[in-house]
Order: C-alpha cells, then sequence, then structure tokens
C-alpha cells in the first residue's frame, strides 16, 4: 500500500515557498504518525534597517525605511513619520491627516487585491499562478488589474507613486493634488464598486478549508474608527496597551532556524493582520463591509487562518468605501498648499504605529539633535510566525490521511493565508539604545 | 511560422521585492508582453518553477557569501542577465551599513545570536557576476522596465542615459527645488525616471546612480552654499550611492 498509512512517515521540504513576499521554507517531518519537526523557516538575507538609521538625520528616516519592503512601503512611511513627529512633537493639520489616510487605503488595496487574486486565488482554482488564469479567466484576472491599478494610482494622485511614496514628509507633504485628480479618482472608487461585489460574489464560491485553532489577536484600535494610523493596542483575549508600552506586546525572541524575530504576548503566539482588525473591531466597519463579512461567513472572532483572506475581502470594501468618504471630504474643503508642520524641538523619544496590510507595525525612534540615535521595528509577519507555525503543528495531525502532494498544499495555502512578508521581518533587533 | 518565445526568469537577493511588484504593476497596462515572451521563474507571482531560461532580471544585493553560488548558477543558464533595480545594479540603501563596522552593525540588530545569521557587506550583483544590463532605480520605472524587455526581444542591450537628472527636470519645466530650500543631486545623477522626486517637490536622492564623470567637486560647493554642512553633504550622498561613494573614496567596507 502506498500514500496512506495509519503511521505514516512524511518529510515535507518546501524550499522557498511561491506566491509569498520573500524566503521562507516549510520543514516538516512525521515519523511513525508522530509529528517530529514543524517549522516555518525564514532564511531571507538578513538587511540590518535599525543600524542603517543610526547617526541619520530624521529626515531621511521615512524614505530609507519604506525600502524595507515593496508592498508596505506606505505603510512603513506613515509609521515612521508618525514615530519622529511623535518624538519630536509635530501637530498635524486636518488637510494631512485625510491624504495620509487615503494614501494609505491606497495600499491597503493595492496588497489585498495582489494577494486575494494573484497569491491566493490560484489555490482554489487549481492553477499554480494568475497567469494561465489570465487565458482561462480572463474576467477575473482583468477585473484584479483593474482594481489594483485604481489602488496604485491613489497612491500616485497622492504621493508620486506607491512603491516608494515620495512626497510623504515630516509634518505633512512636499506635493498637493489637484481637485482635478481627486474628482477622477472619486469617479473611479465609485465605478469600482461594481468589481468589488463582484470580488465578494467570487469569495463565496471558494471552499475555504475548516480548520481552527484559537489564539490571541492583537490589532490597533480607535474609539470612533476603523483603526489604521494611531491607537492603542487591543487584545481579543483582554487589554489595551497605549503605543509606547509596545514592547509590553511583542516579547520578542529568536529562533536559530529563522533571520527573523519572533514574539509572544499572553500565549505561546499571537496573530496580526486583517483577521486580527477584524475580530478586534469588527463594529466599526463600514456598513457595507460588514453586509460583505455576513455573506462571506465571517464572523467575530474566527480563529480559522485560511479566513484571512475573506478577511481581506471585507477590508477591501471598507477601503473602497471609507476611501470614497474621504476624497468627498477632501473635494468639499479642498486641498491647500502647506508647508509641513515644523517639529516643536529636535531631540526626543517616540513610537508610530500603524495597521499596515499584514498587520500592526512598530517604528521606535530615538532622536537627538536632529539625528536618530536609537531605532527599533517590530513588522507583522514577525508577530505572526509563531502563530503561523503553532497552526502547522495543529493542522498537521489531523491531515496525516492525505498523500504527501496534499498536506503540502494546505501547509503552503496556510502560510500564504498569512500574507508573509519576509523582506520586512528580517532586520529586526534587541532594544539598545547608545 | 513559430517561434519559440523567449523565456525568461525572475530572482531576487536582499531587496524589498520593489522592483517585482512594479513589473507586475507595469503589466497592468501592457499585457500584450506576456504573448511575447514566456515566464518560467517568478517566485513572488507564481509557484511553477523553469530553469530552462534564456533572460535573468535579477532584484537585490548580494549580501553573504553563500549567495554567489545562486547568482553564478544564475549567469551559467542564461544568456542574458539583467540587473533589476537599485540594490541589484548599485548595492542600493543595503550599503549604507557597509560604512560601520560589519560586526557592530550585527550586534546592534541581531545581538548576541548575531553569529546564527551569515552576512557580508553588501554589493552590487556586478561584484560576483557579469552583468549585461541594468534598469536602475529605487524602485525601477516602469516605463523605462518595458522599454528595455521590448529591446531586450529585438537582440539589444539597453543603454543607459547619459544625462543628468538636471536636463530631464528642466525639460519638465519644473521648479529647481534648490530655489525651495531643498537639495538635490540631479547635477550627478542619471536621467531616465521623468524627474519624478523634484516633480513631487523633493531632491532627488541618487536611485539611479552617478553618472559617468560627476562633477562631485562642483555639486559640494552649490550643496555648501546652499547651507549644507560637511555632514548633511554625506548623509545626502550616502543613501542610494554609498557603495559607488566608498569606490571613489578608495574605502573599503569595515
Amino acid at each position: 500500500m502506498t500514500g496512506t498509512t495509519l503511521t505514516p512517515d512524511i518529510a515535507i521540504d518546501v524550499h522557498h515557498i511561491t506566491r509569498v513576499e520573500g524566503h521562507g521554507n516549510i520543514v516538516v517531518d512525521v515519523e511513525k504518525g508522530e509529528l517530529k519537526r514543524c517549522e516555518l523557516q525564514i532564511v531571507e538575507a538578513p538587511r540590518f534597517f535599525e543600524a542603517m538609521l543610526r547617526g541619520r538625520p530624521y529626515g531621511q528616516a521615512s524614505h530609507l525605511t519604506s525600502r524595507i519592503c515593496g508592498i508596505c512601503a506606505v505603510g512603513h512611511a506613515t509609521t515612521s513619520l508618525r514615530a519622529t513627529e511623535t518624538a519630536l512633537g509635530v501637530e498635524l493639520s486636518e488637510q494631512t491627516i485625510l491624504l495620509r489616510k487615503l494614501n494609505f487605503y491606497g495600499e491597503i488595496l493595492d496588497s489585498h487585491i495582489l494577494h486575494v487574486y494573484m497569491l491566493v486565488a490560484p489555490d482554489f482554482l487549481g492553477v499554480g499562478s494568475v497567469i494561465p488564469l489570465a487565458t482561462s479567466a480572463p474576467d477575473v484576472v482583468l477585473r484584479a488589474l483593474r482594481m489594483k491599478k485604481l489602488s496604485g494610482d491613489i497612491c500616485a494622485v497622492i504621493a508620486g507613486r506607491h512603491t516608494h511614496p515620495i512626497a510623504m514628509t515630516v509634518g505633512g507633504f512636499t506635493h498637493f493634488p489637484t481637485m482635478e485628480k481627486l474628482e477622477q479618482l472619486r469617479e473611479r472608487l465609485e465605478a469600482v464598486r461594481a468589481d468589488v461585489d463582484e470580488t465578494v460574489a467570487l469569495f463565496q464560491t471558494l471552499q475555504i478549508p475548516d480548520f481552527e485553532r484559537e489564539t490571541e489577536h492583537i490589532a490597533l484600535h480607535k474609539p470612533d474608527e476603523y483603526a489604521f494610523i494611531d491607537g492603542v493596542i487591543k487584545s481579543t483575549d483582554s487589554g489595551e496597551w497605549p503605543l509606547d508600552r509596545y514592547l509590553e506586546v511583542t516579547n520578542e525572541y529568536m529562533v536559530p532556524h529563522s533571520t527573523a524575530k519572533r514574539a509572544r504576548n499572553q500565549r505561546e503566539a499571537y496573530a496580526v493582520g486583517a483577521m486580527a482588525r477584524v475580530n478586534v473591531n469588527y463594529d466599526l466597519l463600514h456598513p457595507k463591509a460588514k453586509e460583505a463579512a455576513v455573506a462571506l461567513g465571517l464572523k467575530p472572532v474566527c480563529h480559522n487562518p485560511y479566513m484571512i483572506s475573506v478577511a481581506q475581502v471585507v477590508e477591501i470594501v471598507h477601503a473602497i468605501e471609507d476611501s470614497i468618504v474621504l476624497t468627498d471630504a477632501l473635494l468639499k474643503r479642498g486641498v491647500e498648499w502647506e508647508e509641513p508642520a515644523p517639529p516643536a524641538r529636535l531631540s526626543g523619544e517616540g513610537v508610530g504605529s500603524c495597521e499596515v496590510p499584514r498587520g500592526i507595525l512598530f517604528h521606535h525612534y530615538k532622536i537627538e539633535d536632529g539625528l536618530i540615535v536609537g531605532a527599533n521595528g517590530v513588522i507583522p509577519t514577525t508577530q505572526n510566525l509563531q502563530n503561523a507555525e503553532e497552526d502547522m503543528r495543529a493542522l498537521v495531525p489531523t491531515i496525516l490521511d492525505r498523500s504527501q502532494e496534499e498536506i503540502t498544499l494546505a501547509l503552503e495555502m496556510l502560510v500564504r493565508a498569512y500574507d508573509p512578508c519576509i523582506s520586512c521581518s528580517t532586520h529586526l533587533l534587541d532594544v539598545r539604545f547608545e | 511560422m513559430t517561434q519559440q518565445k523567449p523565456k525568461i526568469a525572475f530572482f531576487d537577493f536582499a531587496s524589498c521585492e520593489g522592483c517585482q511588484l512594479t513589473v507586475i504593476d507595469s503589466l497592468q497596462t501592457n499585457l500584450e508582453l506576456l504573448n511575447a515572451v514566456e515566464i518560467v521563474n517568478f517566485r513572488e507571482a507564481m509557484s511553477e518553477k523553469g530553469q530552462d531560461y534564456q533572460i535573468a532580471f535579477i532584484e537585490g544585493s548580494c549580501s553573504r557569501k553563500s549567495d554567489e553560488a545562486r547568482l553564478q548558477a544564475i549567469r551559467e543558464q542564461a544568456d542574458i542577465v539583467v540587473a533589476l533595480g537599485a540594490c541589484a545594479h548599485l548595492g542600493g540603501v543595503n550599503a549604507v551599513r557597509n560604512r560601520q563596522p560589519l560586526e557592530d552593525v550585527r550586534t546592534y540588530v541581531y545581538g548576541n545570536k548575531a553569529d546564527w545569521y551569515e552576512t557580508y557587506p553588501a554589493r552590487p550583483i556586478s561584484q560576483v557576476i557579469t552583468v549585461d544590463a541594468t534598469i536602475p532605480g529605487c524602485p525601477i520605472d516602469r516605463d523605462e522596465f518595458i522599454a528595455s524587455v521590448k529591446m531586450l526581444l529585438q537582440g539589444r542591450i539597453p543603454k543607459l542615459p547619459e544625462t543628468p537628472l538636471c536636463v530631464e527636470c528642466k525639460l519638465l519645466e519644473n521648479q529647481c527645488v534648490y530655489t525651495m530650500g531643498k537639495v538635490c543631486l540631479g547635477p550627478i545623477v542619471r536621467a531616465g525616471c521623468k524627474a519624478i522626486c523634484p516633480s513631487f517637490g523633493d531632491g532627488c536622492e541618487g536611485c539611479r546612480g552617478l553618472v559617468s564623470e560627476p562633477n562631485m567637486e562642483s555639486l559640494k560647493q552649490v550643496m555648501a552654499e546652499h547651507g549644507m554642512a560637511d555632514q548633511d553633504i554625506s548623509h545626502k550622498l550616502d543613501l542610494f550611492l554609498t557603495y559607488q561613494m566608498m569606490n571613489l573614496e578608495n574605502e573599503e567596507p569595515k
């Protein structure tokens, strides 16, 4: 008998998982039906961003740190700016806050659309990538490209481009969109609603694997809006923490099989990202996004990691609807040329935090006389790694009756669901301010 | 007449993968290009992996000894190797740390576990293998990528513009950012990006690399005239250009 036995030996070694950002391996060893080894290895070359920031003028930090990640470039830049602005006491104008939020949605949309359509959907449609879909399901591909182009264009109108944003600076912007450009965006956002509906409909047809493992979910929280920029840290277990106490939540540690660090809070691991945000902040979603959540069977608190992609679809609905609200607000009040708000001081320490596409991100800087003297970053994928590995550990024993190929696919899909951003995660440090 | 489509592959080393994302973005408006080539390897976007390709696009710097073998294997297979973006072309921001002692950088980030993670000074891929063509920038420019691919498909090697960015910026009738009290590397940096940073109110940071004969002293003088201290000037030059600047200064990585 081949394939399945009651006490199988299984050795899985997925070298360089595909359709994820960066280099990771999955290694699983099962001997006589017993799980001996289960690792999500991160083998990306370390990049040492915190060391690069040392001695740099604060004004360069957001441009340098956006280069941590091509997908979350706006997220890193915004978080970096919030850390610097907190450290130096910079008060932002209403216009800056509105423009930053709209720009941020551009990236959330771009990343989520890339992930759900190009990285995740091929698994459910039985192909190896989006490219065969261009001939077998051109409507789906063209829709994804249309939505993705709009997302990138939001960032292009406000900050010059998505990867890497140019016009965002400490205290504000160096360039401002014209009313004409904002009106064009408004029209396209309105028109894209049909594509968003189709996206929800598509995900209603996909068979999401049924697997649950209870865990802690952590996200930014604000009382009056679904938080993406600023807020407090909130857990689905219990507790809220102000941003400057983030280290009490992240508790980073290292393992030899990963150039990315790991994090744990109140359990052996915790999850961040779209699912964590929906779980923590469900009530604050736009009504249309809640409708989509109901239609897609996503109910907080959800503990199925394969549903992360569904949570991303719900956030796509939210981001489009809230972008329309923001664009209307900007069109109503107008956009004026503004000098960036000045720093109140040139020395200080501050933590910035945003919900970037893959979850909560922290930047922490210490600045002296305008130069950065200490820097720390804690990245979403770092915070998710241990949780993903715990999921693998829980999942493998339940699917040992499947073929090795099927087990491998289930594990790859699990890791892909987390949308790991490995470039981001491989440069972390012990906080040590000199 | 049927002709086999050229097979192309994408690979990445130490980078943010933003250039590969820009490749995906560039296809949004150039889908027909997919009819002209066969992509056989693009880990970030597809699971299919082929080892038979003619053109290899490589993103990222080489930042550890063990990556050299992977680069050499790509070089042996490919007829044409293209450096994709500033990290592959120049070392990019990865080389910023080359100014600091390597051991210090390692322990600052990984503490007493530094030995677990292999690294060495970051370098352009041309320091490890022969590179046939370059698409510069951080990230690459979409239109330049498409134009370069078309040239490669016609059997030609794309050439980089020799003019400095100032020429392109002036043709766009941008207000010079020096007149807004900002500093710009436009006079010494290669054109070709449509002067996107000055167009969005920020000075050029040099991501496309130096022109062949940069007048460095004159630029430093201009910067000093605009009130920049020596340290500020070196911070400006040591972002994307660190590797090139260290070469000009004959300084070895620490």
